[in-house]
């Protein structure tokens, strides 16, 4: 059984039908890229799954439970973790404090009594961006931000990371630093489910890819599938090609 | 039968009048999310104007309709939205709520300052005779005869506006590109932009409608509840409650509500004179609607994609906050072995106001909820103490845990909900607080009365001299000041910020905020309720005048005003307040005649509000610049001057010149923003709409 299954989700917002009839699923130890062109109600589909959104028709299943109606932060105790497209860092706080939040959080009441002190910097270690630790979190580069946002997921241990384009404002090397982490990640046994525009990083890491357009999952298969599949293609043409598509200036 | 009528008739006059004031304000909720708290009140200032043009100039009354509605609204509405409320839709909720109770707090002042109430002008009376007063059936009373009662021109005038109104709202929404526009730029405006729509014209447009029906609303009303800058500007409050009832976006829905409203409010008050409950109750009936409708409201998303970063006052080491709080005390020893008496209670006001914006630096500053209640939980403070006649700490302790537990009852039904909703609660608390409990002779002070308290003793020393009590009243600001900055230091004031900062990021980390939030409105009206005990035992007697609703908006703003994200700030806001009725009965010569300063305080906070809004540390924030600045010119000339000490470190306790300790919040002012990124609170989209 899947870890995360999407299941005929439908989401309108008024007149327009941002996710239309999506069904996609991701597995532990995985690594699932969402693509498609602007627009096509990737970041909706991450909101339905982290519960920031209610479908308007459908079901999200994780973990073998439907969370349709589970609050956000259940879900997120129940083992997801999410990063933000348009950030989310807790700007008046620092770096190393915006994970020591999340890790208070994630400990609970036991958080509250004891806070964390370990740890911390060891996360930001991993993501790479120790040096920042100190700074505050509205005053780092953008790509750094949505590190720190991974850091802070990767302190409540998910079972599941939802990340929406977490190369962006990142540099080549760091891109190639960020593809290892996440299979390191995976190989640990987190599913990673990843909206991404990097063409390069996706087809270089995702053991899977889905591909929506207009909010229907339109081809599924694995990278060298996606690269020849026509109807991909064509969603893409007009954007630019599919294979060198980096991500559009941000 | 015949009375149901009679009832039902002035109800749907009220009701008529209720929804056109609604329709306005949900025009400009639904096209530019800003709540305009301030409709009522500029409906009031409209009505003045009207006033003046037809009374106190003498001109025509259709001309001078024509002007205030036309005219004059509109342009005030194009101005406002130009100038003041532009893009605040996608700042934090609470930034458009200070923004817009300072318009209100502003307006109220101006009219004052303006129109004065003591101005003694025999040719022109302070009255608007009511529209189209006929004596039709020549029976001596106005109006006509209908199923036995009467309908007067007046009524008839404004249920046939409000039919206008809302036909003429149906059109332009549904019939007109602008008005597609206006309702498509709250739902999408980026997508709006994309098709060519321009989403600042329909906001100005909707702000431009909806001061020409704040003035409608106004004129309408103004000659049954009289030229009252209170008066007319709280029956807005029943037009929020049927805003509420079309969910802030359905206009037919506002109209049924609204209509609903003014036929309940109308019968309430007509069956009232048989039932001594009903009618103590009755002045509370709309806000207990408006409570209802808000804790029925759907559960709100979390949204995504704010500006963050709103605090940024510095965080002290233990040992600077030691030395401050030691200095204070100090500083308040000297002065209340000195000070006369009348000092002595300006000192011990202000320090009453400082406790209570120190609850609002919690509930505010740090978590970002606004509370346009925080007076009326220091008079259930102030209440509990009088009433238990326990003048010690155990009364003290009793008097904070009531407020306490009104603060959680409040938040409690609107577990589910934040922001406008939250705030919103509170203002139907103030109201029934005001118009009903602490009226009340029973449960209260009494309608206009005032109930006799004994100051405090601890451990059986009484504080009796004032000089004593204010000095305690001192103690307890520095504690809870002490107690504010630890909260901030630990778990819980991180957890605070960032809740702020991005609630979305909190619950998708896992935070159950709804209990958080509970817990944190318990404590920042408990510290409320121990300042109004506190003030009672200084006065020696308190009152319902001491915490009617209107007093808790300046109170909100001059903290806003001074730093709503620092202890400092509420201080200084504390005494800015106590300072705030000394200087409004100043006059000043101006241009060989005295005028009144009254009004004119209002308008600077209103104003200053408006302005510091959308940086809520304040003034108190240029304080700590310039400190820093000073410490840093120190250190250097210090070091230059003691050439043979190696390293700086050493000069001084550490302390005391390093102020930053919780991860260099203090530090903005020398953070450049790093060279390959943007910074994050000013992240555009890549691509995605506002709220994707
Ligand atoms: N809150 C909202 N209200 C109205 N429309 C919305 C909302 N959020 C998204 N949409 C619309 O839904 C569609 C899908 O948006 P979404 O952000 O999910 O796309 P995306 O695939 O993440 O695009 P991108 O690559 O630009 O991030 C878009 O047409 C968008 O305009
Ligand atoms: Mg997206």
């Amino acid at each position: 059984m899947p870890l995360l299954e999407v299941d005929d989700v439908v989401v309108q917002f008024g007149g327009v039908t941002a996710v239309n009839h999506a069904s996609f699923e991701a597995e532990a130890g995985r690594i699932t890229g969402l693509i498609g062109p602007n627009g096509a109600g990737k970041t909706t589909c991450f909101n339905v799954i982290s519960g920031l959104q209610r479908p308007t028709k459908g079901a999200v299943r994780f973990n073998g439970r439907t969370v349709t109606r589970t609050p956000v932060h259940r879900r997120s105790r129940q083992g997801m973790g999410r990063t933000f497209q348009r950030l989310e860092a807790f700007g008046s706080l620092s770096v190393r404090d915006n994970v020591r939040v999340a890790l208070d959080i994630h400990r609970g009441f036991r958080g509250i009594i004891k806070p964390s002190a370990s740890d911390i910097d060891g996360l930001l270690e991993r993501v790479g961006i120790r040096s920042y630790a100190d700074d505050r979190a509205d005053a780092i580069p953008t790509g750094t931000a949505r590190l720190l946002e991974l850091a802070r997921c990767l302190a409540g241990a998910p079972k599941l990371l939802l990340l929406d384009e977490p190369s962006s404002g990142l540099d080549e090397t760091e891109t190639d630093d960020f593809g290892d982490l996440l299979e390191d990640l995976a190989a640990e046994g987190m599913g990673i489910l990843m909206v991404e525009h990097d063409m390069d990083l996706v087809m270089n890491v995702c053991d899977t890819i889905r591909v929506l357009d207009f909010g229907e999952v339109i081809a599924v298969g694995d990278p060298s599938m996606i690269r020849s599949d026509p109807k991909v293609q064509k969603a893409y043409l007009g954007y630019s090609d599919v294979d060198v598509d980096k991500e559009p200036v941000a | 039968m015949d009375t149901f009528i009679a009832f039902l008739i002035p109800g749907l006059f009220t009701g008529a009048a209720y929804a056109i004031a609604a329709s306005g304000l949900v025009l400009t909720y639904t096209t530019t999310r800003v709540f305009n708290i301030a409709h009522g009140a500029f409906g009031m200032v409209l009505s003045f104007v009207f006033w003046d043009l037809t009374i106190r100039q003498g001109l025509n009354v259709v001309l001078s309709l024509f002007l205030v509605l036309f005219v004059i609204a509109p342009l005030i509405g194009f101005i406002m939205q130009r100038l003041i409320t532009r893009g605040l839709g996608n700042a934090p909720v609470g930034v458009s709520l200070v923004v817009t109770v300072g318009m209100f707090v502003g307006l109220i002042g101006f009219a004052q300052q303006y129109w004065p109430e003591d101005r003694i002008e025999p040719e022109a009376p302070r009255f608007v005779p009511p529209f189209w007063l006929t004596f039709a059936d020549g029976d001596g009373v106005p109006g006509w005869q209908v199923a036995g009662t009467s309908i007067t021109g007046l009524q008839l005038i404004t249920i046939l506006s409000s039919i206008v109104v809302a036909v003429g709202l149906y059109l332009l929404l549904n019939k007109t590109r602008i008005g597609t526009a206006m309702r498509a730029s709250v739902d999408n405006p980026e997508l709006l932009r994309l098709f060519g729509g321009k989403p600042d014209n329909a906001a100005a447009l909707a702000w431009m409608i909806g001061m020409s029906l704040a003035a409608l609303t106004g004129i309408l009303l103004v000659s049954v509840v009289g030229l009252d800058y209170f008066g007319l500007t709280l029956l807005v409050v029943n037009a929020y409650a049927a805003a509420m009832v079309g969910r802030l976006k359905s206009l037919p829905m506002t109209f049924a509500g609204a209509m609903g409203i003014g036929v309940f409010e109308s019968l309430a008050i007509g069956y009232s004179t048989d039932s001594p409950l009903l009618s103590t109750v009755r002045p509370a009936i709309v806000p207990i609607f408006l409570f209802a409708v808000i804790v029925l409201a759907p559960q709100a998303q979390l949204r995504i994609g704010q500006v963050k970063g709103m605090v940024s006052a510095p965080v002290p080491s233990i040992p600077r906050m030691g030395i401050a709080g030691a200095a204070t005390l100090l500083v308040a020893a000297l002065f209340v072995t000195t000070a006369s008496d009348v000092r002595l209670l300006q000192l011990g006001t202000a320090a009453t106001y400082a406790i209570v914006m120190l609850s609002l630096v919690l509930l505010t500053g740090y978590g970002g909820h606004v509370s346009l209640a925080q007076l009326s939980f220091a008079g259930v403070g102030a209440l509990t103490y009088a009433k238990l006649d326990e003048p010690n700490l155990s009364g003290l302790v009793m008097a904070t845990l009531v407020a306490a537990g009104v603060g959680a009852l409040v938040a409690l039904p609107v577990l589910r909900l934040t922001g406008l909703y939250l705030a919103l609660a509170t203002l139907a608390f103030a109201v029934i607080m005001e118009k009903v409990v602490f009226k009340s002779p029973d449960l209260g002070f009494g309608s206009g009365g005032a109930v006799e308290v004994e100051r405090l003793s601890i451990l059986g020393y009484r504080f009796e001299s004032t000089g004593a009590y204010v000095f305690l009243m001192v103690a307890f600001m520095v504690a809870i000041g002490m107690g504010v900055l630890v909260v901030r230091r630990g778990v819980v004031g991180r957890m605070l910020i960032a809740m702020r900062d991005s609630p979305a990021a909190c619950g998708t980390l896992g935070l159950d905020m709804r209990w958080f939030r509970v817990g944190l409105f318990a404590s920042s009206a408990g510290i409320a309720g121990l300042a109004g005990a506190l003030v009672a035992g200084l006065r020696r007697l308190t009152g319902e005048a001491d915490f009617i609703f209107f007093n808790s908006l300046p109170l909100l703003l001059l903290a806003v005003v001074f730093g709503i994200t620092s202890v400092t700030g509420a201080v200084l806001g504390g005494v800015g307040l106590m300072l705030l009725p000394v200087l409004q009965a100043e006059t000043v010569n101006v241009l060989g005649s005295d005028v009144k300063l009254g009004g004119l305080m209002f308008m600077v906070i209103g104003i200053g509000a408006v302005l510091a809004a959308r940086d809520p540390n304040g003034l108190s924030n240029y304080l700590f610049r310039f400190g820093r600045f000073l410490e840093r010119r120190l250190r250097a000339r210090i070091v230059a001057g003691l050439p043979q000490l190696t390293t700086p470190d050493g000069l001084a306790a550490d302390g005391l010149t390093d102020g930053r300790t919780d991860g260099g919040a203090d530090e903005t002012a020398v953070h450049e923003p790093a060279p390959t990124g943007v910074p994050l609170g000013k992240v555009v989209s890549d691509g995605a709409p506002a709220r994707g």
